[in-house]
């Protein structure tokens, strides 16, 4: 179980997202993911063993790196990374049980046999409103969180982004204070700039996503409401003229099942 | 074989499990199995040649970590992952089992089509009858490895904190030797958080077994209250009617006797109080 599942199942999500939702995905796996299997993780590999303190005073090497790096980068952005993805699962969720309810309908022969069969309903890409809207908004809200939190968490615990290469450090056991020296500083700076670029990119693209599914939810509901107030009766004749044939279809889908199990 | 190799054996058990055990196996892929593997396994990788104790004795660090170490966390954690995935293995072969009844009878009454064989594998099993109890079962072993092993890692690291520093005192370390822990805050908190998402696991499986139960206590009174109809496997779920049901009865009588030993046999082909005329 590594980054190449979490692909596949996030990549199942996809289908369904909107548009800025892809880029986003795009964005998570090429540049972070991506960039951290290949590359950070080689930059903090040796980060214990490289660490290297001014004195021969066992265990003070290791006190003083416990004492600067309470959490490595590494870790932190592996967390932040399944943090941030899953809550598309509570989309993929909900679309899981759509699809359940829309196979138990078409199984009864329910009142549109609007589907030739089960694989179109396992192919149907469904649109985002009702309450899939609401799960969805969800997860973007989640997800704008967890970045946050976690880019908050990063400043809060290195004071700001740059790696320095000299820590001073005077915990027991060291002697007085012990000049310790980080590996690779300027590298690290430079992966750590990165990831805070990219991961502000994502922030930058849950926010548009956030506006864009609120516009266009305003924007249908005022359609709906200047709709139902010019065309009112109009309304109505549609609606008896569709209960009609979908009485009409029921019937015959009934008909249907009925030869077929027979 | 490795996670991924257990991760591909259990997704098709999900298709059979409640949305709650779908949670719970969400949970244990992504926030356990993945946590481990991705984060966890290389804050520990260096546990042992980062130990360092403050004497040039011989002997002394390697007796010192195994004293203080018997079981290093993260095989603990993967003892834990396999043995409480596991017995949704019991479910799996459960269903394999039905499935396999099913095709027989298919096979029987005539309907063996290529088509109708593939939806017999395709459709999800209904969680009754002798298949709920096999459910529970696997329910209750999940709990039970959970709390065998919390109290495992209470009973080996008492209390969730990795100190910085340790005393050991083993031969042949002289007198008393300080010995200093690799990563001990970073190891508290992947502990804190594996510790967490544990009782998390627990709650969702008590959450699953309440469900369950309340859902069985509901379909019986329901039972009860209404005469039964043809319900019980998948075709015998599309012909309804009873009389249906005894018509096939009949059949199976009639083609094989035996069939209606494995009928007799296995009361989760046939819904509980059902009536069944030919047997």
């Amino acid at each position: 179980m590594d980054w190449g599942a979490l692909h596949t199942i996030l990549g199942g999500v996809n289908k369904h997202s909107t548009s800025i939702g892809k880029i986003w995905l795009t964005v998570l796996f090429i540049f972070r993911i991506m960039i951290l299997v290949v590359a950070a993780e080689r930059v903090w590999g040796d980060e214990q063993d490289d660490f290297v303190c001014n004195t021969l005073q066992p265990g003070c090497k290791n006190v003083c790196y416990d004492h600067f790096f309470p959490i490595s980068h590494i870790r932190l952005w592996a967390l932040q990374l399944i943090f941030v993805s899953t809550p598309a699962l509570l989309v993929a969720m909900h679309v899981a049980y759509r699809r359940h309810e829309k196979k138990r309908q078409f199984r009864k022969g329910g009142q549109k046999c609007e589907y030739k069969d089960i694989e179109e309903i396992r192919a149907q890409r469904f649109r985002i409103e009702g309450s899939l809207w609401w799960t969805y908004t969800s997860s973007i809200f989640f997800r704008l969180v967890f970045e946050a939190v976690f880019m908050y968490a990063f400043y809060f615990m290195y004071d700001g982004f740059q790696m320095p290469r000299l820590m001073k450090c005077s915990a027991w056991p060291c002697p007085n204070t012990v000049d310790c020296f980080v590996s690779r500083p300027t590298e690290k700076t430079v992966f750590t700039i990165f990831m805070i670029a990219v991961s502000s990119v994502c922030i930058l693209l849950n926010v548009a996503e956030l506006c864009y599914l609120l516009t266009k939810f305003f924007l249908r509901r005022s359609k709906k409401a200047g709709n139902a107030k010019h065309h009112p009766n109009h309304e109505n004749k549609e609606e008896t003229k569709q209960n009609e044939m979908n009485e009409l279809i029921s019937d015959s889908c009934q008909n249907t099942v009925i030869g077929f199990s027979s | 074989m490795n996670w991924a190799g257990l991760y591909t054996v259990l997704s098709g058990v999900n298709r059979h499990s409640t949305s709650i055990g779908r949670i719970w196996l969400s949970v244990i892929f992504i926030f356990r199995i993945m946590v481990l593997v991705v984060a966890a396994e290389s804050v520990w990788g260096d546990e042992k040649s980062a130990f360092t104790c403050n004497t040039q004795q011989p002997g002394c660090n390697s007796v010192c970590y195994d004293h203080f170490f018997p079981i290093s966390h993260i095989r603990l954690w993967a003892l834990q992952l396999i043995l409480v995935t596991t017995p949704a293995l019991l479910v799996a072969m459960h269903v394999a089992y039905q499935q396999h009844q099913e095709k027989k009878l298919l096979v029987l009454t005539g309907h063996a089509d290529p088509k109708h064989m593939e939806e017999v594998k395709k459709h999800k099993m209904r969680i009754s009858g002798s298949l709920w109890w096999t459910y529970v079962c696997s329910v209750v072993f999940r709990l039970l490895f959970e709390a065998v092993f919390m109290y495992i890692f209470y009973m080996l690291y008492p209390g969730y904190q990795m100190v910085r520093l340790v005393k050991c005192e083993a031969y042949p370390c002289p007198n008393t030797v300080d010995c200093f822990i690799s990563r001990p805050t970073e190891k508290t908190i992947f502990t804190v958080f594996m510790l967490v998402t544990s009782s998390i696991c627990i709650v969702l499986n008590m959450a699953e077994l309440v469900y369950l139960v309340v859902r069985a206590c509901a379909r019986r009174g329901q039972h009860n209250s209404n005469p039964p109809s043809g319900k019980g496997s998948f075709y015998g779920h599309k012909l309804s009617s009873e009389y249906k049901q005894n018509e096939i009865n009949q059949l199976l009588t009639e083609q094989d006797g035996s069939l209606k030993d494995m009928l007799r046999r296995n009361p989760g082909l046939q819904e509980k109080g059902d009536r069944c005329s030919a047997c």
